[in-house]
């Protein structure tokens, strides 16, 4: 054996007995003061060779028999706290990876609350405060690869990245602030730091090292979720540190390399929201995309196609990254190439969430504004090919969002992509969406941007409209005393002064409708078309003539000359139309116009732009109609017997009401403010005109017309024009009957793959359960009822449309609702 | 400038109970010290309405044309002489005087055509008239009250500029010579020297024939309108020759009067888009259009308290009461000497 190790075991056996036997304090003192000779750092230490078996053989025993034999007692052995000093400087300043795994060892073994936990857990503290953890780190920094330290290295690992969970798994209530994991990650974000400034320090010294354990450390904390905490305090100070140094790159790059694979996600995806840009990024991470398979797949695939929570600016550091280096380039154009193809999949649109969707055509965007022409150029067929089949998709789409997202997108890639040929343009309304992604598409600013932002605004041709419209140059003759005096003459507002348009406004319906059928002169042809909706109000009795061919002509009335308004005149004239019909003979011919409209609904010949007309006619028309406080429309009745009376109703009515108020004398002010005046719900007598004839066909295939084939736009329309139907058929006699059929109707169709026709099924259903009286829908709808509940619940969870898991979960509210309002009644 | 332009402004009150057009409109009265001025109108079927600002009721009314239109109104700035024309070739004189309404004299008008007349007071006694001749596309000049013919302006034979439309006598500051500005069928200004009886100058305007025009003597510089759609300034130098100085684009075709406020700041025109335009006179910057009437505007007219009033087709004339005239700021530009420059321009 050898001398030196023998004595040192000699020494370490006797001063063990001594420690776990002896009650006499300066006997502990002496031995202890003994001890701490081996100990690197003491006064008069002992011969280094002893000092190093000392540590390698002998501390961890020593330590867990001062850890065993701590007590209240034992501490005051000795006054003033000599003892406990000592015994924490064994700790705090022998190797720290031993004492740190004893101080853990000892806490996870304390069966319960005692005092030998806090002091331990205090001692704890006082560890991580005196920068000890960096001394841990450290130490296996410099221990290469050594097959024993595998083991250990492993659980150094586990305790040092698990410490917060450990010590509040034990602490409980008593846990102290240091071990907080908000408190704790940070710190070991600086320890970390110092290590790496050692290991930096030490291959400037020419001597080997390994971040390797840095790496599993970071990345295991990292997959404990704790990124934002650990790398908010490494992130900034290796920007900077990085800024001029190669050796902390290569440093940084190495760190970020040794990460193990399943961490790569947790580490990148932390490290790319805490970048501040694709530069930052560049130099933490070097080329790990080429190198890493799987930092490749995160990079490349995992944040642009399976997620979608980062920010915009992430997406810029990121694709900015893949841009910066042309080893990396390939993948971003590999990237935008896949990018385009999710963009424009049939299924990728019917099944991703808006929000997901919005996320990969800013992606998009961006990828196009970091490639160039040239490269652009080499794959143009394909990007090509593959942009117009999105393109198409998503105009076929009926959802507004999602064509919008293919208008906007589709503008800038088309222009980017196919420099020489025409863009693709289209007309929707610039909003917020669409400065933001229109913004993402400009290309980022190079180096010498400054002179560019100089150049532009001169460049931009100065508005000289104000100029052009007759404004001359203030007083060009430059003489005179009332140049002082034009400040006095502000404008007023011209925008109304346009164009007179002189043809005569027909007076009565049928010139209106001899105007619009056969008129070549477009001046009255226009004119009529204005006129229509007045003339319909003001004489409803001569349109109730007409009223069939009226709305005949209009329902085919096409735009020949640009008026403005056009659709809008048209539909209201129809509304008009629709509105008068019914009044006069309820009996004999009751909704003539409407019975036209629903019947050509499924007609032939005519185009989707004509049957949405009509579908958006009816509902106008209904809600017209079962507006509380309409008036009458008996002002142009033909039956002049009844109209004194009726005229003079309100007058007398008034002349009573003012002369009770002046007669009464009120204490408190309080407005007589009674609601709209009560009446019959006029859509009553002819609901079911409207809304039977469109739901009986909805499944019989046309030529030209198929509305649960291709045409799923009309069908999202009809849908929803037979929810309004049903929610405007509130308090009338056919609403249970309509409420039948609806539910009917939704469910043959609750598995459609149109995400607006669901929304439409969904509102149809509470409109169900809002207009059918409560009673009734217990008595004549029960199964129903039973049967879509389940469904509703399952879209509330499971649909991808955000829309329609709103709509489900309100439509179950009312069921619910109905389900309260119930139990009370058949409770007693 | 403002940020938000001010929202078109609404008449001040709106005269109605012609029963017929309005087609000629004159502000009578209303100097210093007479309280609010009287509102003649002219109509279509030949009665002259005298309204009463203060009230804003039609206070007399004059039937003298035999039922046809009476297209031009005009008071003699001493005096309660009312001139009057009507397309039954009649220029009829009233005496307004204390109230009463008879017909002191009369002129016969030997042209069947729209042109309105004009007059330049002399004297109190003394007066001269223009009016179109008999023969197409003559001016006839008569010294008043005598009713002598003092010539006939004829063009040169070859000039053909078609019938006169609408005529202003006026005489300038440096000469006693008295001068005619005439508008012409075909689209041409010319001024004429009366008492030499030729044309000074001649120009072009506009391709349609001139509607109205009204002429600023002080700045020498006056503006028409016409069937196009564009208003025409132009002006006269020293050498008594006229030259358009701009034209400004219209949205609608088609002016039926032009007339400068007193103060010569705004000038308005009478549109046969149903609607007055008000635009600053030296710079032509549009200031506002008023849109009222549903018919046709045949007149425009100024107060000499900046009050507009406007007769149009739909029997109504609407009173509007835009950038007042404040007398502070108007006075250091007006000199004593063209006070009564200004009253004649009112009376024009």
């Amino acid at each position: 054996m050898d001398p030196v190790q023998s004595a040192v075991a000699l020494t370490v056996r006797e001063a063990l007995h001594t420690l776990s036997s002896s009650e006499d304090g300066g006997h502990l003192l002496s031995t202890l003061g003994a001890l701490k000779r081996y100990l690197s750092g003491a006064e008069n230490p002992a011969l280094p060779g002893e000092q190093e078996e000392f540590a390698r053989m002998h501390f961890s025993a020593v330590l867990r028999c001062l850890v065993g034999r701590l007590s209240p007692g034992w501490l005051e052995l000795l006054p003033n706290g000599q003892l406990e000093d000592l015994w924490a400087s064994f700790f705090l300043e022998g190797p720290a990876d031993q004492a740190f795994l004893v101080l853990m060892e000892s806490i996870e073994g304390a069966a319960g609350p005692s005092f030998r936990l806090m002091k331990m857990a205090q001692l704890l503290a006082r560890f991580l405060s005196a920068g000890r953890m960096a001394a841990v780190m450290e130490g296996q920094c410099r221990q290469l690869t050594e097959p024993a330290f595998r083991l250990l290295q492993e659980t150094l690992l586990i305790k040092v990245v698990g410490l917060p969970d450990h010590l509040g798994n034990r602490l409980q209530r008593e846990n102290l602030e240091a071990f907080l994991p908000q408190n704790y990650f940070p710190l070991l974000g600086e320890e970390i730091m110092r290590v790496l400034q050692a290991v930096v320090d030490s291959l400037r010294g020419g001597w080997d090292c390994s971040v390797s354990f840095l790496s599993q450390v970071l990345g295991k904390a990292c997959v404990h979720g704790r990124q934002k905490e650990i790398l908010g305090v490494l992130v900034p100070r290796l920007t900077a540190l990085t800024q001029g140094s190669c050796l902390w790159q290569r440093v940084c790059w190495r760190l970020v390399e040794c990460v193990p694979d399943r961490a790569t996600e947790a580490l990148l995806t932390g490290l790319v929201e805490a970048a501040s840009g694709p530069d930052v990024l560049s130099r933490l991470l070097g080329n790990l995309v080429l190198k890493s398979k799987k930092a490749q797949f995160v990079m490349t695939r995992k944040i642009l196609f399976l997620q979608y929570r980062y920010s915009t600016p992430m997406l810029q550091s990121l694709l900015g990254y893949l841009a910066m280096d042309s080893q990396r380039r390939p993948l971003l154009r590999q990237a935008l190439k896949e990018l385009l193809e999710t963009w424009g999949s049939p299924s990728a649109i019917r099944h991703a969430p808006l929000p997901q969707q919005r996320y990969i055509s800013s992606a998009l965007l961006i990828c196009l504004a970091h490639l160039q022409d040239a490269e652009l150029r080499d794959s143009q067929d394909e990007l090509l090919a593959s942009l117009m089949a999105g393109v198409k998709t998503r105009l076929d789409s009926s959802l507004p969002a999602v064509r919008r997202l293919g208008m906007i997108v589709a503008g800038v890639a088309s222009a980017r992509i196919h420099p020489d040929g025409p863009p693709l343009r289209f007309q929707y309304e610039e909003d917020e969406l669409s400065r933001e992604l229109l913004a993402l598409a400009a290309p980022p600013p190079v180096a010498d941007s400054p002179s560019e932002a100089e150049a532009s605004p001169a460049a931009e041709t100065p508005d000289r409209g104000s100029v052009d419209s007759g404004v001359p140059q203030a007083q060009p003759e430059g003489s005179g005393s009332d140049l002082d005096s034009d400040d006095e003459l502000v404008p007023y507002d011209m925008s109304g002064d346009q164009e007179l348009k002189s043809g005569k406004a027909p007076a009565y319906v049928r010139d209106c409708v001899e105007a619009l059928t056969s008129s070549e002169d477009w001046e009255r042809w226009e004119a009529a078309l204005r006129a229509l909706e007045g003339l319909i109000v003001r004489s409803p009795a001569a349109a109730r003539e007409v009223s069939v061919e009226l709305a005949k002509v209009l329902l085919h009335l096409e735009e020949k000359t640009s008026v403005v308004g056009f659709e809008g005149l048209r539909q209201r004239a129809l509304v008009a139309v629709v509105v008068t019909d019914p009044a006069p003979w309820p009996l004999v011919c009751p909704a003539q116009v409407a019975e036209y409209l629903t019947s050509q609904f499924y007609a032939l010949n005519f185009s989707l732009r004509q049957r949405i007309d009509i579908l958006d006619v009816l509902t106008l028309a209904a809600q017209e109609l079962s507006r509380p406080g309409r008036l009458p429309p008996q002002c142009g009745s033909p039956s002049p017997t009844s109209q004194p009376s009726s005229t003079q109703a309100p007058a007398w009515r008034a002349v009573v009401q003012e002369r009770i108020r002046s007669k009464t004398r009120r204490f408190s002010q309080r407005s007589p403010g009674r609601g709209p005046d009560a009446g019959p719900n006029e859509f009553n007598l002819v609901a079911g005109y409207f809304f039977f004839p469109l739901i009986r066909h909805f499944d019989r295939p046309l030529v030209t017309f198929d509305l649960l084939g291709e045409d799923q736009l009309v069908l999202g329309r009809l849908v929803h024009t037979l929810g309004a139907l049903m929610y405007l058929a509130v308090n009338t006699t056919v609403a249970v009957a309509m409420g039948k059929a609806l539910l009917e109707f939704v469910w043959t169709l609750r598995f459609h793959g149109d995400a607006y026709v669901r929304r439409g099924l969904l509102s149809a259903v509470s409109s169900v359960l809002i207009s059918v009286p409560a009673e009734r829908l217990l008595a004549d709808l029960p199964d129903e009822l039973l049967e879509a509940r389940p469904w509703l619940a399952d879209v509330a969870e499971q649909d991808p449309d955000e829309d329609c898991r709103v709509l489900a979960v309100k439509a179950l509210l009312l069921l619910e609702k109905l389900r309260d309002t119930l139990v009370p009644l058949s409770s007693p | 400038m403002a940020a938000s332009p001010l929202p078109p402004p609404d008449p001040q009150f709106v005269l109605r109970g012609t029963q017929s057009a309005v087609h000629a409109l004159h502000f009578f009265g209303g100097a210093q010290g007479q309280g609010r001025p009287l509102l003649l109108s002219g109509s279509l079927s030949g009665l002259v309405h005298i309204w009463s600002l203060q009230t804003r009721r039609a206070v007399a009314t004059l039937d003298g044309h035999g039922g046809k239109c009476v297209t031009w109104l005009q008071t003699l700035p001493q005096g309660h002489l009312l001139l009057s024309q009507g397309r039954d070739l009649k220029l009829r004189l009233w005496d307004l005087a204390e109230g009463r309404n008879a017909i002191v004299d009369s002129v016969p008008v030997e042209s069947m055509g729209f042109c309105r007349s004009s007059v330049l007071a002399r004297g109190p006694e003394r007066w001269m008239l223009a009016m179109p001749g008999g023969g197409s596309d003559e001016v006839q000049i008569l010294e008043m009250p005598s009713k002598t013919s003092v010539c006939t302006l004829k063009p040169e034979a070859d000039a053909k500029p078609g019938m006169p439309m609408c005529l202003e006598l006026w005489q300038a500051d440096s000469s006693p010579r008295p001068l005619l500005l005439a508008g012409y069928e075909d689209g041409s200004v010319a001024l004429w020297d009366v008492s030499e009886r030729k044309v000074c100058s001649r120009v072009a305007c506009h391709p349609e024939p001139v509607m109205g025009f009204d002429f600023d003597s002080q700045k020498a510089r006056g503006v028409s309108g016409s069937a196009e759609k564009a208003l025409a300034v132009w002006s006269l130098d020293e050498q008594q020759a006229l030259q358009v100085c701009r034209t400004h684009e219209l949205t609608n075709p088609g002016i039926a009067d032009v007339k400068i406020r007193p103060d010569r700041k705004i000038l308005a025109t009478a549109g046969w888009d149903h609607r007055v335009r008000v635009f600053h006179w030296w710079t032509m910057k549009p200031l506002a259009v008023l849109s009222f009437h549903s018919a046709t505007i045949h007149s425009v007219a100024f107060a000499t308290d900046g009050l507009l009033a406007a007769g149009s087709g739909d029997q109504r004339i609407s009173i509007w009461s835009l950038y007042p005239i404040r007398s502070d700021a108007s006075t250091p530009s007006l000199g004593h000497a063209e006070g009564r420059e200004v009253g004649t321009q009112a009376l024009a």
